[in-house]
């Protein structure tokens, strides 16, 4: 039996939810193959967060806390991790598809020999033969992947996977790079916040976005109205390419192929057209709403629910019911 | 400053995809394929960095096919020096297999960085760039839409979840390019004239397999059909009652 090994992210001691999200997924797979559940906690001061992951649902955690790994450093942490996995018998090695993961989990892979997956939405455990399917082509289209060998690694896209529900007391389990600060070639030396309390797209519950429909940036405020209305940490503000390559918005809230990849409950298109290029950015979402003066635009194609409409005359309505609706 | 770019033929973003009967693989006809749009950005930023030195050279390379030619031809246009064509002998490469095969000739040559983009938009894998650093015992940076070289030490900056992350390191390294990191140039009737007369070799690629193998290539799940709820603020109260009921969103 060998077992399913998830590396997890506590940026600044905190662990995030696609982490218990990759732990659930992990789960998923012992269930099936058999084996253990392993959190690898890579980072420094992790006491906070080994006791979170110890009642995550895994069997065991390993933290592996050093001054060295404070900081995010690539080279550093496959160094760390690559110290302590092969004692950990790992088939199968999963990591959210987060900026660390998506540069983190590659190196891993190509020391292992492992093929690996990204930014998958499925895994599988087929005839002794572990597998992910992902989206590609911009998400036109699906593919399943499946490992010839172990172990396998795979990055699992954010706000797809079920959390583990938790439980259990696993012990940690500690241990140290063999190297100090000085061994590290690329490391962060800086980390800075984005402006105000905005809500990081990826990990945003609810999205907002806003197009051309919104006829020049001064009007963007209806968008980010709408996203407060929801609730402080709920929503966060998104746009199309056209908006941010005219200079109406920043990259950073750039929802498409081009941009950032979403996955949220609930995803609202305001005057967005909904070029393909857009659709990949967003398709997975759960429930997506529309709103666009055009009833032909192709948003209306991927919409679970659309209004024509004007965004100027349906927005503050739509953000004074949303206002109304969640202080129920 | 020695440069290396590795680059792939891709099919351009706004192609229709159809399925290969195979099952395996897309139906190539009428697909127009292209320079990957995030290796631009690596090129050009080779391309300046090399400039900056003033000395050096930027040699870009792919794995592929023969009919990568005009796309490496585009970029010796664009202002490289010499361009590589690794032959995949029609094997379809994975993540593992493309990095190695890259490794294995990169290997074989001088360099003080290597450049990519951040993903391949028809794998959508962003695993070559960390991969080849790896192989080849390099520090890598990734989605970078900002850099800075001084001599041997670079200062490099990404987009984190919430945050702009700043990454300091030396080189040789492996770098690889967000949107944003600059505007590609395009290439002018000097160059791509030049461009006839720049080395474009052709090899065979390392008999590397892949780790992988495609089970399956679909096209995605129809999401179920939608409806319009009604027209302007009148409709805004059906849709709050949808969302709560019907998706419990609310």
């Amino acid at each position: 039996m060998t077992n399913v090994v998830v590396v997890a992210e506590a940026r600044g001691g905190i662990v995030k939810r696609p982490t218990h999200e990759a732990i659930g997924a992990a789960l998923g797979l012992t269930a099936k193959a058999g084996g253990q559940v392993i959190v690898l906690l890579p980072g420094s001061g992790l006491a906070n967060a080994s006791a979170e992951l110890a009642g995550s649902g895994a069997h065991r955690v390993v933290a592996l806390d050093a001054p060295a790994l404070a900081n995010y450093s690539g080279d550093g942490y496959a160094r760390a991790i690559l110290e302590v996995l092969p004692e950990l018998d790992a088939s199968v090695v999963l990591m959210p598809h987060t900026a660390m993961g998506k540069d983190l989990m590659p190196r891993i892979a190509a020391r292992l020999g492992a093929g690996m997956v990204s930014d998958a939405v499925d895994l599988h455990y087929e005839g002794g033969r572990f597998g992910a399917t992902k989206p590609v082509y911009a998400g036109k289209a699906t593919l399943r992947a499946m490992a010839k060998g172990k172990p396998f690694v795979a990055t699992l896209r954010p706000n797809n996977f079920e959390a583990a529900p938790g439980g259990g007391s696993a012990a940690v389990e500690e241990r140290k790079p063999s190297f100090g600060p000085d061994a590290l070639r690329a490391v962060v030396t800086e980390v800075v916040a984005a402006a105000g309390d905005r809500v990081p797209l990826q990990e945003a519950r609810v999205i907002v976005a806003g197009g051309r429909g919104l006829k020049g940036p001064e009007h963007f405020h209806l968008i980010e109205d709408l996203a407060k209305a929801f609730g402080p940490g709920r929503a966060a503000v998104g746009a199309s390419r056209a908006v941010v390559d005219a200079g109406w918005r920043p990259h950073a809230e750039q929802v498409g192929q081009t941009g950032k990849v979403v996955s949220p409950t609930l995803y609202i298109a305001c005057g967005i057209s909904g070029a393909i290029q857009h659709l990949a950015g967003m398709r997975t979402s759960r429930t997506i709403v529309a709103i666009n003066k055009d009833p032909d635009a192709p948003i209306f194609k991927v919409a679970d629910y659309g209004i024509v409409g004007d965004v100027f005359e349906v927005l503050p309505a739509l953000t004074a019911a949303v206002a109304e609706a969640v202080k129920q | 400053m020695n440069i290396i770019v590795c680059v792939k033929r891709v099919p351009a973003t706004d192609s229709k995809i159809k399925i290969a009967p195979s099952g395996v693989a897309i139906d190539p006809t009428g697909v127009e394929y292209v320079l990957n749009p995030y290796d631009e950005f690596a090129v050009e930023e080779a391309l300046k960095l090399k400039e900056a030195a003033g000395a050096g050279s930027v040699t870009v390379v792919t794995l592929g096919s023969s009919e990568a030619q005009k796309m490496l031809r585009d970029v010796l246009a664009m202002g490289a020096d010499k361009a590589v064509l690794l032959r995949d002998g029609g094997v379809a490469h994975d993540g593992y297999s493309t990095a190695e095969c890259l490794a294995a000739w990169i290997k074989t040559q001088p360099f003080d960085a290597i450049f990519t983009g951040k993903q391949a938009v028809d794998s959508d894998n962003s695993q070559l760039g960390p991969r080849l650093a790896a192989l080849l015992d390099l520090p890598c940076v990734s989605e970078i839409v900002k850099l800075t070289v001084e001599g041997r030490t670079f200062i490099a900056e990404r987009d984190i979840e919430g945050a702009r992350e700043v990454v300091r390191g030396s080189l040789p390294a492996v770098l690889t390019a967000q949107k944003g990191l600059n505007q590609p140039r395009y290439a002018n009737l000097k160059g791509i004239m030049a461009a006839k007369k720049k080395p474009l070799e052709e090899i065979d690629a390392a008999a590397i397999a892949p780790a992988t193998e495609v089970a399956s290539l679909s096209l995605p799940p129809e999401r179920p059909p939608g409806r319009i709820l009604g027209e302007g603020a009148a409709a805004v109260g059906k849709l709050i009652e949808v969302l709560r009921n019907e998706a419990k969103v609310l």
